[in-house]
């Protein structure tokens, strides 16, 4: 019986500092068991629960794609206890992680779809990976346009830099970063994610989907926007968090009605929110 | 499978015979009331009660429980690696325990054993024990469980159920583990039982006094009961204590712990209550139930809608009554649930126009 | 106490009418025996729910707690407005908020004694003249009331409320020179060993649902130190250190402010004693200090204080 409370054991491999203010880090973890890799197998937009012997656990969305190989990202908020223990390790040093936990956007449903992205702060994580993953040789004709809108505070506190700027290069993907207020030598928009998506972001066709995740203020203000560009219900997909603990439905706190955010989520249409009490 | 009867002189010989090839848990006579136990050699359960205070969930899911091992000291190979603790799993045996409370294990098992994952630790505890019912022929005036999906001779999850009928009891094996332990204990004389048993069985449900009207749930709209005017009221009294989840035989949810003494860790599972409000804090602060009301009602709208509409199998309450007997301010869940019911019928009439 | 329902309507009716409180906090009908439910009464149409005997020993102080309407009627017994006075010392709610309808109390019924009496259900308990009539499964007996009082009530010295607006009627008579701390005095000779064996066994049956806790009108920290978890001070599990930490420092945190009344007794699902706890601080207090809580408004609480001539002898 494979035991789900029982983590992958794994070495840091990695980790360096994802953002200005050093708030956050981003851990490249090595699988120590061969074949621990394979079993944990994932999908752009799952989760995992980064265990910490001694100390807890914490669940947190997986940044790498399942088409980079050899390792396991995860960029991680310094913010209570098992975090800020996290921001004190170093690469060498062994824990555990126990997953791949809850659904992932569905990319099945998606093939053959514009995706519009619109992501802020330090949400960026499973988008990372969705992009990426989006972008493979092997999957980039499988869907239609992507834009991508993403925000944050000042140019030091957006991740995956070197990426954006890549990207930003790309013919086949539209990025619209933006920063909250001007900076010398920042040359892409400025201002908050909202209106910064009812500039750029496609309007909505039945073939256009949006994958929305950030901060509450952000996913506030941008609701309405996404609405008015034509975005239906079910065409925004959106990732919740909640305190949890055993990540695959069983300990009971993360439930919305009767929808458990770790197991029959994180990844859910706003339709479908909108039929279970506002508990996240 | 047939019906034995075991004299009552001849119980005490068949436990110690039992005791050879299981650990027998029973209800005991503590300081007040009775709690279920694990029975030290030769004591004998005391069946002089309604039913234990506690319920005997624990036997598979206790309140705290090492599942996960560790060291964190470098000298030792294989620091902070966790490993699985693998528990005592001999055999065992629950003597005596109320029909409400077997289908209560097994709504529990629901939530363990899953299609997709697998609580071992719930699993191998709850496969390595053999459930032993008493029927209840004395109910407690707050018990409902006839309308709960149960009743007094209820036999879901139990392997065998004894009828106590005077100078012996009547057992019927519900199972081939139940049989087993039939045999091991050495019942097997044959009873002619199975009429005695249905006239009983019939003359204890119409002891049932108290009862609960479930069947408008399933239909009801959860956002039009979550957003219902008696929350306030039904919550006011409340003090969010753990008593009423604790002491339900089906509140499974719980919490996980690491606990470290030098440099040897364990990671335990912990029960853990809706009732609380750490249960769901975000690290941010943010609480979405952070509210009394908020909670009292997640706890009532689990058992009574959420469950329902998740599993098809009726509420997640057994009608063992113990929250009503032990909350501390009287919040009562037979009036919830028909406020319940009845505000999901008034909706609906509304709906129909 | 029989008797004060009809006054107690008549009252609430006439502060909602004249508008002298917006919500009423006192007690309805339960639903089992010694058993009645704290509730709120907004309205006329509600007043009826309202009920009083001597199954009352929630504390209503407990719903007062930051509550925000200018204008609260609550029905206080003498311990219920003991707590009233600490939480007003202790800011957490204002005098000018609540209009307090004293209770004259005659003790309250002890519900875990009165169920331990047999060992099947105890299904009606009902007080006149005479006494309190038991009935239960094979069980029909009239008891002195005295005899079924919750502990706290037969030792207790001011069952009459401190601080009132109105009251549903003449104060009862005190009983001073009850001795309040024999059990106290029989836990202090014992021997170190001894005293920790004694509580070891007090405690053993916890389940750390924290009903003593909740229901105690003193426990009101926004995070309480057991549910502190960044970083956590107190294990979660069941080990004896714990469950001790927990009763030994909620009872430390209750120090000088407890009004001894049994609303943590009351509440625990398992029997456990831990007024035992409170008591002996309650005894130091007033030893040390001559400190009884919640008696005057005009008097800073022992602790939270400093006289010259207080002793300091345990400081050295």
């Amino acid at each position: 019986m494979q035991n789900p409370y029982l983590p992958y054991p794994v070495r840091i491999d990695e980790l360096e500092v994802a953002t200005e203010d050093k708030s956050l880090k981003t851990f490249k973890f090595v699988f120590l068991n061969e074949g621990d890799e394979e079993k944990f197998a994932y999908q752009a937009g799952q989760f995992a629960e980064l265990s910490v012997p001694g100390v807890g656990e914490i669940p947190i969305g997986i940044a790498s794609s399942p088409v980079e190989k050899g390792f396991v990202k995860f960029t991680v908020f310094k913010a209570g206890v098992v975090t800020s223990h996290m921001h004190a390790m170093q690469a060498g040093d062994v824990m555990g992680i126990r997953g791949p936990l809850g659904n992932w956007y569905p990319w099945d449903m998606l093939e053959g779809k514009n995706i519009l992205i619109v992501g802020g702060g330090f949400a960026f994580t499973t988008l990372r990976s969705s992009i990426i993953y989006m972008l493979d040789p092997a999957n980039r004709g499988r869907f239609g346009n992507i834009d991508v809108i993403y925000g944050a505070r000042t140019p030091g506190m957006l991740l995956y830099k070197d990426e954006l700027v890549e990207w930003e290069k790309r013919d086949d993907i539209n990025v619209h970063l933006t920063i909250d207020a001007p900076v010398e030598g920042w040359d892409y928009n400025v201002g908050f994610v909202p209106p910064v998506t009812e500039e750029k972001a496609p309007e909505a066709d039945k073939d256009t989907y949006a994958i929305v995740c950030g901060p509450p203020v952000m996913i506030k203000f941008t609701l309405p926007v996404l609405e008015k560009l034509g975005y239906t219900d079910d065409q925004i997909i959106m990732s919740l968090e909640n305190r949890m603990k055993c990540g695959f439905g069983m300990c009971g706190r993360c439930g919305i009605g009767k929808e458990l955010v770790c197991k029959d989520g994180p990844v859910f249409t706003l339709g479908e929110l909108n039929k279970t009490p506002r508990e996240h | 499978m047939k019906v034995v009867k075991i004299e009552k002189n001849r119980w005490e010989a068949g436990l110690d015979a039992l005791r050879a090839a299981y650990r027998l848990f029973g209800p005991v006579k503590a300081k007040e009331g009775h709690e279920p136990k694990e029975l030290d050699q030769g004591e004998i359960p005391d069946y002089n009660m309604l039913n234990t205070r506690l319920s005997p969930k624990a036997i598979a899911f206790p309140q705290s429980e090492d599942i996960l091992e560790f060291s964190l000291d470098p000298n030792v190979e294989d620091h902070h690696i966790m490993k699985e603790v693998a528990g005592d799993l001999t055999p065992r045996a629950v003597i005596g325990m109320r029909p409400c409370d077997a289908r209560a294990m097994a709504l529990l098992d629901l939530n363990f054993d899953t299609a997709e994952y697998k609580d071992p630790y719930w699993i191998k505890a709850y496969e390595a024990t053999t459930f032993v019912g008493l029927a209840c022929d004395s109910p407690y005036t707050t018990c409902f469980c006839t309308t709960a999906g149960c009743g007094p001779y209820h036999e879901q999850g139990l392997d065998v159920l004894l009828t106590d009928n005077g100078d012996h009891y009547l057992g019927k094996a519900l199972t081939d583990k139940g049989q087993a332990l039939l045999d091991s204990a050495g019942w097997n004389d044959a009873g002619d039982g199975e009429s005695v048993f249905a006239d009983k069985k019939a003359a204890a449900e119409a002891k049932i006094v108290s009862a609960i009207e479930t069947d408008k749930l399933r239909d009801a709209d959860t956002l039009a009961l979550h957003g219902a005017p008696f929350w306030e009221d039904v919550s006011f009294a409340c003090i969010n204590c753990g008593t009423c989840t604790f002491l339900c035989p089906t509140c499974w949810c719980f919490d996980l712990q690491d606990e470290v003494r030098g440099k040897s860790g364990k990671r335990l599972k912990n029960w853990d209550s809706c009732m609380f409000p750490l249960f769901t804090l975000h690290t941010t602060g943010h609480n979405p139930r952070g509210t009394k009301l908020q909670r009292v009602r997640q706890r009532f709208m689990h058992k009574l809608k959420y469950f329902v509409d998740k599993y098809d199998t009726g509420t997640m309450c057994v009608g063992c009554g113990r929250c009503v007997r032990q909350c501390p301010v009287n919040i009562d869940i037979r009036k919830v649930c028909d406020l319940l019911n009845s505000h999901a019928a008034v909706d609906s009439c509304v709906a129909e126009g | 106490m029989l008797g004060y329902a009809d006054k107690m309507k008549e009252v609430s009716r006439r502060l909602l009418k004249e508008c002298k409180v917006e919500v009423l906090i006192g007690f309805r009908q339960g639903s089992m025996p010694m058993m009645n439910e704290p509730c709120f009464v907004k309205s006329d149409a509600d007043v009826d729910q309202l009920v009083w005997d001597s199954n009352c020993g929630i504390n209503l102080s407990n719903y007062l707690t930051n509550r925000q309407e200018e204008k609260i009627g609550i029905f206080a017994k003498g311990c219920d407005s003991r707590n009233i006075v600490t939480h007003i010392l202790e800011n957490k709610i204002k005098r000018e908020q609540l209009v307090i309808i004293g209770v004259p109390c005659q003790g309250m019924l002890d519900r875990r004694k009165i169920n331990a009496l047999i060992d099947g259900e105890i299904t009606a308990v009902t007080e006149d003249e005479k006494g309190v009539r038991v009935q239960g499964t094979d069980f029909d007996q009239t008891f002195a009331k005295d005899e079924l009082l919750q502990d706290n009530c037969r030792i207790c010295h001011h069952p009459n409320p401190v601080i009132h607006d109105e009251m549903l009627a003449e104060p009862v008579a005190e009983t001073p020179d009850v001795d309040r701390y024999a059990d106290v005095r029989a836990i202090e000779e014992m021997t170190p060993a001894e005293k920790k064996q004694h509580f070891d066994d007090l405690l053993a049956p916890c389940i750390r649902c924290y009903a003593c806790r909740n229901a105690c009108p003193l426990c009101y920290c926004p995070t309480c130190f057991v549910d502190e978890s960044k970083p956590q001070w107190v294990g979660k599990g069941q080990e004896m250190v714990n469950i001790r930490t927990f009763h030994f420092l909620r009872a430390y945190h209750c120090a000088g402010r407890c009004t001894d009344c049994g609303a943590c007794e009351r509440a625990c699902p398992v029997g456990i004693s831990m007024r035992q706890f409170t008591k002996k601080l309650e005894k130091d207090a007033k030893e040390l200090f001559d400190w009884e809580a919640g008696m005057s408004l005009d008097i800073r609480p022992a602790l939270d204080t400093y006289q010259p001539g207080d002793p300091d002898e345990f400081i050295k």
